[in-house]
């Protein structure tokens, strides 16, 4: 049972990376394909864990744990860089 | 691969598995579906990070069904996007305010002191779309 | 004494739970390190933590998160209804300002992250002086129920908690 729910999930996660990806070449704003790209890390996350159900290998949650940091600090620097024009001040 | 778990471990995890699932593909969809910028925010911020966090909670579940301890890591990266989603969703909806929005097509602020995304000496003094000159009339904005 | 040391307690006890989550195994070992790291971070980056806030019912803030969080669940589902089933040209987006009663800085961050967790409504900008947020609903055909209950489900218990 869990097996089919695991595929069942994988597909959900990964057409939701599809269709985050259709959003990031269409655009057509600058903040759409900002949030797009937010979301898809977001799922990515979730596509490591359940890698790690079917794997069964820890490690996988360390680079989860890093995926989180790296996209919120990118995502955060990447709005900061178009309010201020600077990132470090 | 096998999985071997006991029945109430089996049936929560599918459970927590599917229903994260589908809400993570319900974010995905509105960020597609929903008609402009600002009402696409609303549906992945906050679905895809539920979704993410059934996920987590499964994985919980499920170590502690097959291994019987105690897994808490999964906790840490649920707290850490809980904490961070709100954020980003701030930034990104600043950025939207900055670039296509300006005090007028906004409701005004009580005490009329204007919005501090747009006060002279606030935060917002970076890149700028410009708008495109109204005919009759010279654009000085950068 | 004890301050000097021990300049935030609350920093600390969250660092040691934080290190013995990302070990993720409960030994002396990783204790100790923890403790180590809980003591030495709060005084080394003591210059960035000027004052904490001060809690007045640390209890009424579980409360608070479960009601959160039980609020989370309950709007995704009625946001997944919005997004999958109502036609775009149904949608009432609306720009809505909420006036604030809390004043202090660590509430109204409460409150602002609260108001984007619960989907339907996103927080996206402070008045100039602080006594208002500005906040967009998905759909909100009657922008005052909205306002009524972000005040009463709240910002009401936010008030309560933060002196």
């Amino acid at each position: 049972m869990i097996t089919y729910a695991l595929i069942f999930a994988i597909a959900c996660f990964s057409l939701g990376l599809l269709l985050n990806l259709w959003r990031v070449i269409v655009g057509p704003r600058i903040s759409d394909r900002i949030l797009a790209l937010d979301t898809m890390t977001v799922n990515c996350i979730a596509l490591l864990i359940l890698l790690n159900f079917s794997l069964g290998s820890p490690i996988f949650f360390e680079v989860a744990m890093l995926f989180a940091l790296v996209g919120f600090v990118s995502t955060v620097s990447y709005c900061r860089f178009l309010l201020r024009g600077d990132i470090i001040e | 691969m096998t999985h071997d778990l006991p029945l109430w471990g089996e049936i929560t995890v599918t459970v927590f598995l599917i229903v994260a699932g589908l809400f993570a593909l319900v974010g995905s969809i509105g960020l597609v579906k929903l008609p402009d910028p600002i009402t696409r925010l609303h549906a992945p911020t906050k679905a895809t990070t539920l979704g993410v966090g059934g996920v987590l909670i499964a994985s919980m579940v499920y170590v502690f069904a097959t291994e019987g301890r105690v897994s808490m890591h999964e906790l840490l990266i649920t707290l850490f996007l809980l904490l961070t989603a709100p954020i980003s969703a701030l930034f990104i909806a600043k950025v939207h305010l900055h670039l296509r929005e300006t005090p007028d097509t906004l409701p005004e602020a009580p005490d009329s002191v204007g919005w501090a995304g747009y006060a002279a000496d606030g935060p917002a003094r970076g890149v700028r779309e410009v708008p495109p000159p109204e005919p009759g009339t010279t654009s000085t904005s950068i | 004494m004890l301050s000097r040391f021990l300049p935030h307690p609350l920093l600390s006890l969250t660092l040691v739970v934080a290190w013995m989550l990302l070990v993720n195994q409960i030994t002396v070992n990783s204790l100790v390190f923890a403790v180590i790291l809980g003591l030495v971070i709060p005084v080394i980056t003591r210059p960035y933590w000027p004052d904490m806030p001060r809690l007045r019912h640390p209890f009424r803030a579980i409360e608070y998160v479960f009601v959160v969080l039980y609020d989370i669940v309950k709007a995704n589902i009625e946001v997944a209804l919005i997004v999958l089933f109502k036609p775009n040209r149904d949608l009432r987006p609306a720009w809505i300002t909420v006036p604030l009663d809390v004043r202090s800085p660590e509430a109204i961050t409460m409150l602002a992250g609260t108001i984007t967790l619960t989907p339907g409504t996103v927080s996206c900008d402070l008045a100039a002086n602080g006594h208002a947020v500005l906040i967009h609903a998905l759909h909100a055909p009657d922008p005052d129920v909205v306002r009524d209950t972000i005040k009463q489900r709240y910002e009401r218990r936010l008030k309560e908690i933060f002196a």
